[in-house]
């Protein structure tokens, strides 16, 4: 843990809508070590993309921080002024969303959204900037820059367009890259390149990755570490080989077990997860996984369960874990 | 062909679906997006073909012209011995009942201000001579075989969940007792605890119902799992087809090749091991389709010949077709 970047405390987020509460992110802990990529994997609703937003600042008006430190190099930013979060944001964190549609302004030329932030964030003069903009256009693979940066977004297919918002993400050598989704929207070919053009820039600028995906084949050819998240609430965090090979929550085991593998010959049928997520203005008192889980024990719908380590690095948030524990001593 | 026995279902001629595309007065010469171009496979009864491509492809093109929800510029659909291609609407009408849709947006696919017993009513009415109590009993049976409740007939859409408004559109399907199903992207916008779920669910009526379905999708491995046979596409034309362990096992087009080879294994051993090699390039516009094989420019192993000339569909192992001069 001590060569962590980024560490965050109980954090909780909450939505506020006239009288309903929405407990969007539920006490979390979290680590992202230096030079490593995390994985957050979860399914729609589990509050990986408000999580990373709650750490950056940038959450809708409607939604509250209600408590949780997040340091960001030895220095706690929860605290600090839009001002001061904003100085942060871009040099030391930046983010590049799910969605790079809608991402780049159409008014807009490519080229000039990246002149924009080298002047702003860096410091550069204008001409520099432009030099510096054609050079990150090529650095992830845009092929013949001078020309590409002075087309609209809308003459770029989505995966360039993902390109160029990686492109933005890295102009001002953030320490820290967060990757929502980043190739949900692209197809499996294009999103081969994307993948691997973000493990090349990890290595090249020696930063640290944060990726939220839903898609466990993605974290698997990328990840060093998962979180894996439901009902705002981290259910287990290993190493990927932790995770994929010996998962100790039952919500992780369900969860890989309800995908086709196309590595293995035989096709056998798929074990889906009854029922479906809960409602995040109705969480049950205990697990929020209970009342989907083949195991549920009784006190699973009326307590909460703390965190086992298995490992330095692995832990898991089940009763059936600590269960163990006890048979064995 | 090796499945004589097999009854054909679906057979698909020479398909094209050219759109035009809108020119000033200034442009004199019309131009087309030929979303499908010259395909020809066939779907058995009782099977599951997957249709598999990245966007723009014209896989859903393909689907919803078998349909007839698009005008087909040329080509015939053999439908259980009929060509439907040329049919009119009226003559359609008893066609229509046999081919279903399940719709890939399961928020836009169900009408907000109808609650879900007229959602499932309403082909009922089109379709049958049921009386109103009728109808009700069948929807009450419909909903309770996806999954669902009787009571949820008076509620509305919004009350749903993803997974349970796909189920509806499922129930709404199946409501006229189809018996072919193309199902468009009908998983891809749930998670995927839930994509499970709807997945075996219909395996289960496939099996009771004896339904054909025509699987659209871009997750390959979920098209894998749920198809008996795979057609691949690109920009418009089908380039390879075969047996679905059969394509994964031992993929011949070298667009198969790479698709396939792009997927990640939810398996970290396997997935460092594997070549991180990826394609190279992305889908030229459908607008600038010049002469040869269609891949060439993304193609590793293109030769003059595959500017030249356009390769055609040929067997080359029991069921396994594939357009490319590497396999003549």
């Amino acid at each position: 843990m001590s060569d962590s970047l980024l560490t965050v405390k109980n954090l909780k987020t909450t939505f506020y809508d006239g009288k309903t509460r929405l407990e969007a992110i539920r006490g979390i802990d979290l680590s992202v070590q230096k030079g490593e990529i995390l994985g957050i994997v979860g399914e729609s609703g589990s509050g990986k993309s408000i999580l990373m937003k709650s750490i950056m600042g940038i959450i809708p008006k409607t939604a509250k921080v209600d408590s949780g430190e997040v340091i960001l190099n030895g220095q706690h930013i929860e605290k600090l002024s839009m001002k001061e979060k904003r100085a942060i944001r871009g040099k030391e964190i930046a983010m590049i969303f799910q969605d790079p549609m809608t991402a780049l302004n159409p008014l807009k030329k490519v080229g000039d959204h990246l002149i924009e932030l080298l002047v702003r964030v860096r410091g550069m003069k204008k001409p520099e900037a432009k030099k510096e903009a054609v050079e990150m256009l090529r650095r992830v693979g845009i092929p013949s820059p001078e020309t590409r940066a002075n087309q609209y977004p809308h003459e770029f297919s989505g995966g360039m367009r993902q390109r160029v918002l990686i492109a933005m993400a890295l102009s001002c050598n953030p320490k820290l890259l967060i990757a929502d989704e980043p190739t949900t929207a692209l197809d499996v070919t294009i999103q081969a390149q994307i993948l691997n053009l973000l493990k090349k820039l990890k290595s090249d600028n020696d930063m640290s990755v944060v990726l939220i995906t839903h898609d466990l084949g993605v974290v698997a050819s990328l990840c060093s570490r998962i979180v894996v998240m439901y009902a705002g609430m981290i259910m287990e965090e290993g190493t990927a080989t932790e995770i994929f090979y010996s998962p100790k929550h039952p919500y992780t085991k369900a969860l890989l077990s309800s995908i086709p593998r196309m590595d293995k010959a035989e096709k056998s049928r798929l074990t889906p997860i009854k029922g479906s997520a809960p409602s995040l203005n109705n969480l049950p008192k205990g697990c929020p996984f209970a009342e989907r889980c083949e195991l549920a024990m009784e006190k699973c719908f009326t307590d909460m369960p703390a965190y086992k380590n298995f490992s330095d690095t692995q832990r898991s948030m089940c009763f059936l874990a600590w269960e163990g524990e006890e048979n064995n001593e | 062909m090796s499945d004589n026995n097999k009854q054909k279902l679906i057979e698909v001629n020479h398909l094209k679906k050219y759109f035009p595309i809108k020119s000033s007065f200034l442009q004199k010469k019309n131009q087309y997006v030929k979303a499908v171009d010259d395909v020809t496979f066939y779907i058995n009864k009782g099977e599951t073909f997957g249709l598999v491509g990245e966007s723009g492809c014209g896989k859903s093109t393909l689907g919803r012209t078998i349909n007839r929800l698009y005008d087909a510029t040329d080509g015939e659909i053999i439908f259980d011995g009929i060509d439907i291609a040329q049919l009119n609407s009226k003559e359609l009408q008893p066609y229509r009942k046999r081919m279903q849709i399940i719709f890939q947006d399961p928020y836009s696919s169900l009408n907000p201000y109808m609650n879900v017993g007229e959602i499932i009513e309403e082909p009922l009415e089109i379709h049958t001579n049921l009386s109103k109590k009728e109808r009700r009993e069948k929807i009450g049976e419909l909903l309770e075989k996806v999954g669902l409740n009787k009571q949820d007939m008076e509620k509305f859409p919004y009350e749903f969940s993803g997974g349970q408004r796909q189920r509806i559109g499922i129930a709404r399907a199946l409501s006229i007792n189809p018996e072919f199903i193309l199902c468009d992207e009908a998983i891809s916008a749930l998670d995927v605890s839930i994509q499970a779920q709807v997945i075996n669910m219909l395996e289960d009526l496939q099996e009771e119902m004896g339904l054909t379905y025509l699987f659209v999708a871009h997750d390959l491995s979920m098209v894998r799992h749920i198809s008996d046979r795979i057609g691949v596409m690109y920009l418009g034309r089908m380039v390879e087809i075969s047996d679905s362990n059969e394509l994964y096992q031992n993929p011949l087009h070298p667009y198969t090749k790479a698709l396939l080879s792009a997927i990640p294994i939810p398996d970290p051993i396997k997935a460092q091991r594997a070549s991180t090699e990826s394609i190279q390039g992305e889908l030229p516009s459908p607008l600038e389709i010049g002469r040869g094989c269609r891949f060439r420019s993304r193609c590793p192993f293109a030769t003059a010949k595959c500017a030249e000339i356009d390769p055609e569909m040929k067997e080359v192992g029991s069921g396994h077709y594939v357009a490319c001069h590497l396999y003549e």
